[in-house]
């Protein structure tokens, strides 16, 4: 998609295919036929950048045909380079300005619990979207509420547009933070399934509590070339990178 | 107007249990009666206004019809790109309202003041602009505002303004009211300087000008079917704003005649200077500073009534 759409922020987008396979196989109740199910559980993708490996996500998991894949980034088509509204089936809100999913996320939560609907809604952020303030004025509005059905799923692949994250801004102790802002916070594996399947079936803490994962992830992460190298944040590969990559992750 | 939008929305919330308050840690009293009735529709969202917004989004796309409110500054200009990504981009049917517009907390200090507002939310698609007149004004826009399936943003002033209309007027959104017919000048006031607008009134028709009074409670969309009819029928039509002259309804008013043909009245335009007030000053003292006196309207609109009579040919063939 990368190559052909000639789109930069691929690096991003493989450090959070792990986290999207564990919410949309597992985690979240959901129907790829009846994708505005008033009681689904949502997914905010908050790094739109990233959303190539959300639109493959939905593809793959029956969203949206395969084939539509092929236009990503086409001129007039409904898959533009960062999500925009309805989209497509299954793109619950559209972002790639940083720091507004965890808000609109806890809307959703809000509205869920006044209409009597239990759903939850998952919230995708990376860690240099974690710089933005708003992010941490709704840290301490789910807390304060005890949105319990909210949670938040931090892609820590330690790199962000210009540096390393916790360079750029004192990031860590990250847990922590999201401890001291009042949520139960847990610290996993970002590409061991088991692991984030497992703290995502967590329902809320303790008096409802927002549940925060901070996934340890690593930006490129599939593909030798790329894992842990920030020149995937602006690259897009050519032919034979492609080619390599596909022959590396087994889907030649 | 605040204690207008404050027993209103008690009522349409009763009605509509889609409503659902939002506000930023102000108004100490002022939903008392609302809190007490919907206390599951009523969240004080802290001094986080960008977060509000966001959470309104949210619960405008959960089915409800958040109404956010707190000072105009913070309501807008703090919080701008949740407004325009959040609920503009996403077309959600949510209320922003901003109280204290214009001068009126002008004593707190620009910090305070809201004279950009208008000119920044009206550029952004989908999103209408309403500015009430008095109180009676803020309770129409209100039930109107509530209808919209867009995003909806509501500048009112404070407390204890003087009331014009003597029932809550229909309002439909982008037609505006004729308060008082005239036949010599038009003089279109949006928001809270209504009351001004119609004490300058009387001194030009004290002076023997007939003055037509049009209430804009809508900005955006304007109501261009009534500008042709006003620039066609009068000399002169004088907008009136506490808002930036850069950008407002009477920026909009001259945005909408360049694109007519020539027409017969000419505009004039009353609103605040491009710059900020330093130093102490209330409302009636910021209103002279920016020239927003009923006599300095009244001195300026007989200027050009004048001018526009000693100048033959400057009206054209009607």
């Amino acid at each position: 998609m990368s190559n052909r759409a000639g789109t930069p922020h691929l690096g991003g987008a493989l450090s959070c295919v792990d986290i999207l396979v564990a919410a949309y196989w597992t985690a979240m109740r959901i129907d790829p036929t009846d994708p505005a199910a008033p009681d689904r559980d949502r997914l905010i993708l908050s790094k739109g950048h990233a959303v190539s490996a959300l639109y493959a996500t939905l593809a793959v998991r029956g969203f949206i045909p395969l084939d539509d894949l092929a236009r990503y980034n086409e001129n007039g088509g409904h898959l533009p380079e960062q999500p925009s509204p309805n989209c497509v089936p299954g793109v619950e809100w559209a972002t790639g300005s940083l720091g507004h999913g965890l808000s609109v996320g806890a809307g959703l939560a809000l509205a869920g619990r006044i209409a009597g609907r239990p759903y939850r809604v998952i919230v995708v952020v990376s860690d240099g979207e974690c710089q933005e303030g708003a992010v941490w004025e709704a840290a301490m509005f789910a807390a304060t509420h005890r949105l319990g059905q909210l949670m938040v799923v931090v892609d820590y692949n330690k790199w962000q547009a210009t540096g390393r994250s916790n360079e750029v801004m004192a990031l860590e102790p990250l847990r922590t933070k999201w401890e001291a802002f009042g949520w139960r916070c847990r610290e996993v594996d970002g590409h061991d399934l088991a692991a984030l399947v497992d703290a995502m079936r967590e329902t809320s803490g303790q008096h409802g509590q927002p549940i925060a994962i901070v996934a340890n992830t690593v930006k490129g992460k599939g593909v030798s070339f790329m894992e842990d190298d920030n020149n995937w944040h602006y690259r897009s590969p050519s032919a034979a990178e492609v080619l390599q990559a596909g022959r590396q992750l087994g889907v030649e | 107007m605040r204690n207008a939008f404050a027993s209103e929305i008690v009522e349409l919330a009763g009605r509509d249990p889609r409503v659902v308050v939002l506000m930023a840690d102000i108004g100490n009293h002022l939903f008392d009666q609302y809190r007490l009735r919907f206390p599951d529709r009523f969240y004080n969202c802290g001094v986080a206004e960008a977060n509000m917004i966001g959470v309104a989004a949210g619960l405008a796309a959960g089915g409800f019809r958040p109404v956010c409110y707190t000072i105009t500054p913070f309501a807008t200009t703090r919080c701008l790109e949740q407004i325009r990504v959040d609920l503009c981009y996403h077309e959600m049917p949510a209320l922003v309202v901003g109280t204290g517009a214009g001068l009126s907390y002008a004593s707190l200090g620009a910090t305070h003041h809201s004279c950009e507002d208008i000119a920044l939310l009206r550029v952004f698609p989908g999103i209408k602009v309403l500015c009430p007149g008095d109180a009676m004004e803020v309770r129409g826009c209100l039930r109107a505002a509530l209808r919209e399936p867009s995003p909806v943003y509501m500048r009112i002033g404070k407390k204890g303004e003087p009331v014009v209309h003597e029932a809550v007027p229909t309002i439909e959104i982008g037609k505006c009211l004729v308060v008082k017919p005239g036949t010599a000048v038009g003089l279109l006031s949006t928001g809270n300087t209504l009351p001004l607008a119609m004490d300058a009134t009387e001194r030009l028709e004290a002076a023997g000008i007939s003055v037509e009074v049009a209430s804009f409670h809508t900005v955006k969309p304007l109501d261009e079917a009534y500008l042709r009819t006003v620039f066609d029928r009068l000399e002169v039509v004088a907008t009136v704003e506490e808002h930036s002259r850069l950008g407002g309804f009477g920026a909009s008013v001259a945005e909408w005649l360049s694109e007519q043909d020539p027409q017969p009245a000419a505009l004039l335009r009353f609103g605040t200077a491009d710059r900020f007030i330093h130093g102490a000053a209330d409302q009636g003292y910021a209103r002279e500073v920016y020239g927003l006196t009923a006599g300095r309207l009244a001195e300026a609109i007989v200027d050009r009534v004048q001018r526009r009579a000693r100048t033959p040919g400057i009206v054209s063939s009607r």
